[in-house]
């Protein structure tokens, strides 16, 4: 175990560049409030990939929302706190919010398309983001956006700057917003979907380049996908998230290869394959409850196999559990006798 | 190889599309027409009984040869023949409905293709009414129900709206109606790909128990390799409206021939990387060529590493070369090296 590096730790408190602690998100309606993220901790190292997996709805598009203080009202932060480098960021006020999105934080949206202005060309774009966050002239900012865009593999870079983003196909959008969100060399980027909107030929590619950044700049990457194919090839460590709240997290191989939580074991299994058996797949029964029906106590236990009466009453927080960390009755036994 | 009797046939398909200029442009600026080859010449025929799988990356052509198969486009060439009946010679509504009721589709998003408007028995009940084949009010709500019921859902589902049910709900919705008019054929098109991945494991099996039960027919549609694998008896690989590779599920996964099968199958993100998650596993670069200007020659040469002179002039067809069917120049003259997978 010390010889693993610090990411691969199941927490790694010490370090952490990003720190999510009980965080709680609510949308009011006429018929009372819903809590759409429930008690939700987690932290990210500089260098470390954290995917962020879960069906929609599950609350992980939403996490990565209140992280850039971008929840759109209704929605609000009801609780918890957000600490960047040791600085709260939950409580900002809108103007210095504003400043860190950008600066210290990007963000990478899924629809490559609707991210971009259309009416600016995209050196444009580059160029006013970053003179927006570095203090530098427009020449300098020019070369800056032509490295950028190089960084990211656009060819012919020079002739490309000057175009408008209808010009570019999805795949090179999407590199342009990756450029944007690296723009002002921020140290943690939030990227929410952003392969799903491309073929799988491309996504390896934007794959590729999501890795390589957090290599050679220690950026913290959060990567909220529902793909687990994505997570397994890009993260580092895993977090599963079910009726907003977070069922189990850990290392990438011990989520995939050994999964602790009875929902994390059926949504490995319900992944289609290409290779070996063929035929039925292994499948959960029924839906994910809508937020304003989430049973007491687990809130996956009315579609477990494996519920006891007290997942039904009780509600599991995250405890130990086979190398990572479940919110399962079941599953905290198991781990002790292991340990033991 | 035993007699296979053959459903659907496709014989060299092709549907274009107009996108030139607006007429009065085109007449100032002496512009020209431009059509995009949607389809260019597509071949293949569906056994009954089977499941046949079209994959490709979008823009490839593959929903439009489904929407060509139930007629919601007519082809610009070639004929498609069901059950022994050139469906281009009919020509009247009436000669067509026979057909249309054997041949059902499902299509991609549960939220679209549902009336938002209509209770789901009403929903259900459409192509059952359409077609006059129930006789009274009692069987028509009795045949609801267990279509229903055949989707795992309640009888008293029907009268909810769409609305009230969640995706992977109202998918069994679709294919309930797709099943009410007892359909032999049905064309699938992204059947789960809104779903997430344990309810599209509930779908996928569904459709499969029903596959069994009432011995359908699938023509079936999806970018998603997994999904393809699971699913299907035979396989075609679309590239730019053709077809560059037809194979069976285990011949094309385990031993796939065409550069293109073969990049599609390195670039699936994988649950087991083969080396250490941060590995610089540098995918192939390039992207799908503009279809309204496609590359001369074989429409995959600019990516491909295997690519030649040959290659960049002239144009491979689909032939089985010692194997199953290729349209590749490399795997004809044998100068690719066998992949290993």
């Amino acid at each position: 175990m010390a010889a693993q590096p610090f990411y691969s730790r199941g927490m790694s408190n010490t370090e952490a560049l990003l720190k999510v602690e009980n965080l709680r998100v609510e949308v009011p309606t006429r018929r009372g409030t819903l809590v759409a993220v429930d008690d939700v901790s987690f932290d990210i190292a500089p260098g470390e990939v954290l995917g962020v997996v879960g069906e929609s709805g599950a609350g992980k598009s939403l996490t990565g929302a209140a992280i850039i203080g971008l929840l759109e009202p209704p929605l609000k932060i009801a609780g918890g706190s957000i600490t960047l480098a040791g600085r709260r960021i939950d409580n900002l006020p809108y103007e210095a919010m504003r400043r860190i999105r950008g600066k210290e934080i990007g963000a990478i949206f899924q629809d490559p398309l609707t991210s971009l202005n259309p009416l600016y060309t995209i050196g444009r774009l580059l160029v006013e983001t970053i003179r927006t966050h570095l203090d530098l002239g427009p020449a300098k900012a020019r070369g800056r956006a032509l490295s950028l865009l190089r960084e990211v593999g656009i060819a012919g870079a020079d002739e490309r700057i000057d175009h408008y983003p209808h010009q570019f196909s999805g795949g090179m959008r999407q590199r342009v917003v990756i450029a944007l969100a690296l723009a002002a060399n921020p140290r943690l980027i939030i990227a929410d979907e952003p392969t799903t909107a491309l073929d799988v030929s491309i996504q390896a590619q934007i794959i590729a380049l999501l890795k390589r950044l957090g290599r050679d700049h220690g950026t913290a990457i959060m990567l909220v996908t529902h793909d687990m194919g994505v997570i397994a090839e890009t993260a580092h460590r895993v977090a599963v998230m079910y009726a907003g709240r977070i069922v189990e997290i850990g290392p990438v191989r011990r989520i995939v290869d050994r999964p602790s939580h009875p929902y994390t074991k059926g949504l490995m299994a319900s992944i289609p394959r290409t290779a070996g058996p063929r035929g039925r797949l292994r499948q959960i029964d029924g839906t994910m409850p809508r937020l304003n029906a989430i049973p007491p106590g687990c809130p996956f236990s009315p579609r477990c196999t494996e519920a006891l009466d007290r997942c039904r009453r009780e509600r599991p927080d995250l405890m130990p559990a086979n190398e990572t960390q479940a919110a399962c009755w079941q599953c905290a036994p198991v781990a002790e006798h292991a340990n033991a | 190889m035993p007699e296979r009797d053959v459903l659907l046939e496709v014989n060299d398909l092709e549907r274009h599309f107009d996108v030139s200029a607006p007429a009065l442009e085109r007449l100032l600026q002496s512009k020209q027409r431009v059509a995009v080859k949607a389809l260019d010449g597509v071949t293949f025929t569906i056994s009954r009984g089977e499941t046949f799988s079209l994959v490709g990356e979008s823009g490839c052509g593959k929903t439009t040869v489904a929407r060509c198969v139930v007629g919601l486009y007519r082809p610009t060439a070639g004929n498609i023949v069901f059950d022994g009946v050139d469906l281009g010679r009919l020509r009247r509504r009436k000669a067509m409905a026979p057909i249309r009721r054997r041949m059902q589709m499902i299509f991609q998003d549960p939220y679209a293709s549902l009336n938002p408007r209509w209770r789901v028995r009403r929903i259900i009940a459409e192509p059952l009414v359409t077609h006059g084949l129930v006789a009274d009010k009692a069987e028509l709500r009795a045949r609801v129900a267990e279509l229903l019921e055949q989707v795992r859902l309640a009888p008293a589902d029907g009268d909810k709206f769409p609305h009230e049910f969640s995706g992977g709900q109202r998918q069994r919705i679709s294919i309930a109606r797709a099943l009410a008019a007892n359909p032999e054929f049905l064309v699938c098109d992204e059947p789960t790909s809104a779903l997430d991945v344990s309810v599209q494991a509930q779908i996928l099996n569904l459709m499969r128990d029903l596959q069994r039960r009432l011995r359908l027919t699938y023509l079936f549609i999806s970018h998603n390799l997994a999904v393809i694998y699971q699913v299907s008896d035979r396989v075609g690989v679309m590239y730019l409206g053709r077809l560059v590779e037809v194979a069976t599920a285990d011949q094309l996964f385990t031993a796939p021939r065409h550069p293109y099968t073969r990049l599609l199958l390195e670039t699936i993100p994988r649950l087991d990387p083969p080396d250490d998650p941060l590995g610089g596993r540098e995918p192939v670069a390039g992207e799908v060529p503009n279809p309204i200007d496609p590359p001369p020659g074989c429409a995959f040469h600019p990516r491909c590493p295997y690519a030649n002179d040959r290659c960049r002039r002239e144009r491979p067809s689909l032939l089985a070369a010692g194997g199953a069917p290729v349209a590749c120049h490399a795997v004809q003259e044998g100068r690719l090296p066998t992949s290993v997978r």
